[in-house]
């Protein structure tokens, strides 16, 4: 069963095109590592699977079911998530109350215009806060905890509702070693009900966590396989690796 | 507690408070009531709104019209003009919310100058320039609500309401998602959520709460006039919004306090009170850009932390 898939997808900004031609089928419960230099289109690639960008042209499937008509909302109420490069959480509120509001996100609550938020988003939230390593900051704003807790604070809003498939847009950026192994950790960790897309620029950080491996370059794909097919392949070093 | 606090000083004014002051709380409550709604969309929507007045004078016209025109009794306008202004809400929110910011502003605006000009130009309907006139104050239970006390009470037990249900409102899971929406639109969309509808949904309910303010308008004045519908009523009730601290439960009351106070005081002392009003805006923008209520609450703080 594929989880995703994107046929002939193409992405211009003012005659620029950041998406050339791409097409990409990401198994069920698949691990897909997407690397490309600079300006390859990897986040566009993402904005357009999530909806934050209309399409040009092509299609994207998700569970065999067409979606790139619809507006991101309906898209994550079919099970697709996603982490952004740049943290974008809500920097006064606790940790508690973003995971909180990622749970609400699909639940019916969310209409309830009289009833306070019930404390049982929040107690599911530390549930799931205490899964990621952050119980004990559940309670702290958000722009108050290390980056490194940023981040997983920002995977865990993702993981909160149990995606079918989850998009992570450089999840291991600007971290520190000791970090990037927690956060790793974390990502590994993830139950294979989940198909996981991850997008890295650092090539060497993430190869091992990934089933197969996507180069893309100048919005399109140049080589796909596994690790060692794309590290093998001279392309990937002609574009990716410089020599 | 402070709630209570300042719930049962203003139940106790009428008692020290001669019959000017009572009509201007009674004023200023109705005004509260009105800018609490606008802060639905300033202050909790991120929505800067300039034709609010619309619905407060929607609100009022219909109700008065109905009366006038057609001989409807209190208990038959009063439902229809509130149910009449929030389906415009309904209407003028899908045109308004193409928008957001800047052009958000510009739509609000827009449309409510097109009402404000028909109000003054279809002088069969509303007699233009002159005004409805006429008007009866609603009798409650055979209460007569024409002396100043019976309809301060009549003003607060709807005024505290209307404030209650919007706090209710703000405080709900929903104006969580609200809150959301106005600081990460985009984030909000990754979470699941429809920030289109969340904002409309939310203008409806202020438009509702706009045409309310407009019953206790027309019933206090007992006389409608276009004035009621312009960009300037709308901008005060923006200013209240703001010069109280928007996004706050008590800003918009302090807001409309201070207006209401700098308008009738001041107009009494000086011709130019606009002026003196334009000075009081400015102050409060320098030393307290997010509005009295939150800017003392910052200097009692600091207050309480040196002593």
């Amino acid at each position: 069963m594929e989880a995703l898939r994107i046929q002939s997808l193409k992405k211009a900004f003012g005659g620029l095109p950041a998406i050339a031609d791409v097409s990409l089928r990401v198994e069920a419960g698949e691990r897909r590592l997407i690397i490309g230099p600079n300006g390859a289109g990897k986040t566009t690639l993402f904005n357009l699977l999530t909806g934050d960008l209309p399409r040009d042209a092509g299609s994207i499937e998700l569970f065999g079911l067409e979606v790139s008509r619809l507006a991101t909302h309906a898209r994550v109420h079919m099970g697709l998530a996603r982490t952004y490069q740049i943290i974008t959480l809500f920097p006064k509120d606790t940790l508690e109350h973003n995971v909180a509001l990622s749970l609400l996100g699909l639940s019916r609550t969310r209409w309830n215009t009289f009833g306070r938020l019930p404390q049982r988003f929040l107690e599911e939230a530390r549930t799931v806060l205490a899964r990621v390593g952050l119980e004990s900051v559940a309670r702290r704003p958000i722009a108050e905890v290390a980056y490194g807790e940023k981040r997983r604070a920002e995977i865990a809003m993702a993981l909160a509702q149990k995606p079918r498939v989850l998009l992570l847009d450089e999840p291991l950026a600007g971290l520190s070693r000791e970090e990037r192994a927690q956060v790793k950790t974390l990502i590994g960790g993830i139950p294979r009900e989940t198909t996981v897309v991850m997008i890295e620029h650092d090539m060497d950080t993430a190869l091992d966590m990934a089933d197969r491996i996507t180069v893309l370059h100048y919005g399109r794909v140049i080589v796909e396989g596994t690790r060692a097919e794309v590290v093998a392949d001279p392309k990937t070093r002609e574009v990716y690796l410089g020599h | 507690m402070r709630w209570i606090v300042a719930l049962v000083l203003a139940a106790l004014l009428p008692l020290v408070a001669g019959e000017y002051y009572i009509n201007l709380a009674s004023q200023i409550l109705i005004f509260a009531v009105f800018a609490a709604s606008i802060n639905l969309l300033l202050g909790y929507g991120g929505l800067p709104t300039l034709g609010h007045a619309a619905y407060l004078g929607i609100g009022a016209y219909v109700s008065a019209l109905l009366q006038l025109k057609l001989g409807f009794g209190h208990l038959m306008a009063a439902p229809l003009a509130v149910l009449a202004t929030t389906l415009m809400g309904c209407a003028f929110g899908l045109i308004a919310l193409r928008a957001t910011g800047l052009g958000f502003l510009m739509l609000t605006l827009a449309l409510s100058q097109v009402l404000w000009g028909t109000a003054y130009r279809w002088v069969s309907m509303t007699d233009g320039d002159n005004g409805l006139r006429g008007l009866a104050r609603p009798a409650p239970f055979g209460l007569d609500l024409n002396q100043a006390m019976p309809f301060y009470y009549f003003a607060l037990i709807i005024g505290v309401l209307s404030i209650w249900l919007m706090a209710r409102f703000v405080g709900s899971a929903f104006g969580a998602t609200l809150k959301g929406a106005r600081d990460q639109p985009r984030r909000m969309s990754a979470l699941g959520y429809d920030v289109w509808l969340i904002r409309w949904i939310t203008f409806v309910y202020a438009s509702f709460w706009g045409a309310v303010s407009g019953l206790l308008f027309v019933y206090y004045h007992k006389y409608i006039h276009p004035v009621s519908l312009s960009l300037a009523n709308s901008a005060e009730g923006l200013l209240a919004v703001i010069a109280g601290g928007s996004g706050t439960l008590a800003g918009p009351l302090v807001g409309a306090a201070i207006v209401l106070l700098l308008k009738n005081w001041a107009s009494a002392y000086i011709e130019r009170w606009n002026m003196l009003l334009g000075f009081v805006f400015v102050f409060i923008v320098v030393f307290m850009p997010e509005g009295v209520v939150p800017g003392v609450q910052r200097l009692w703080k600091r207050f309480v932390s040196r002593a």
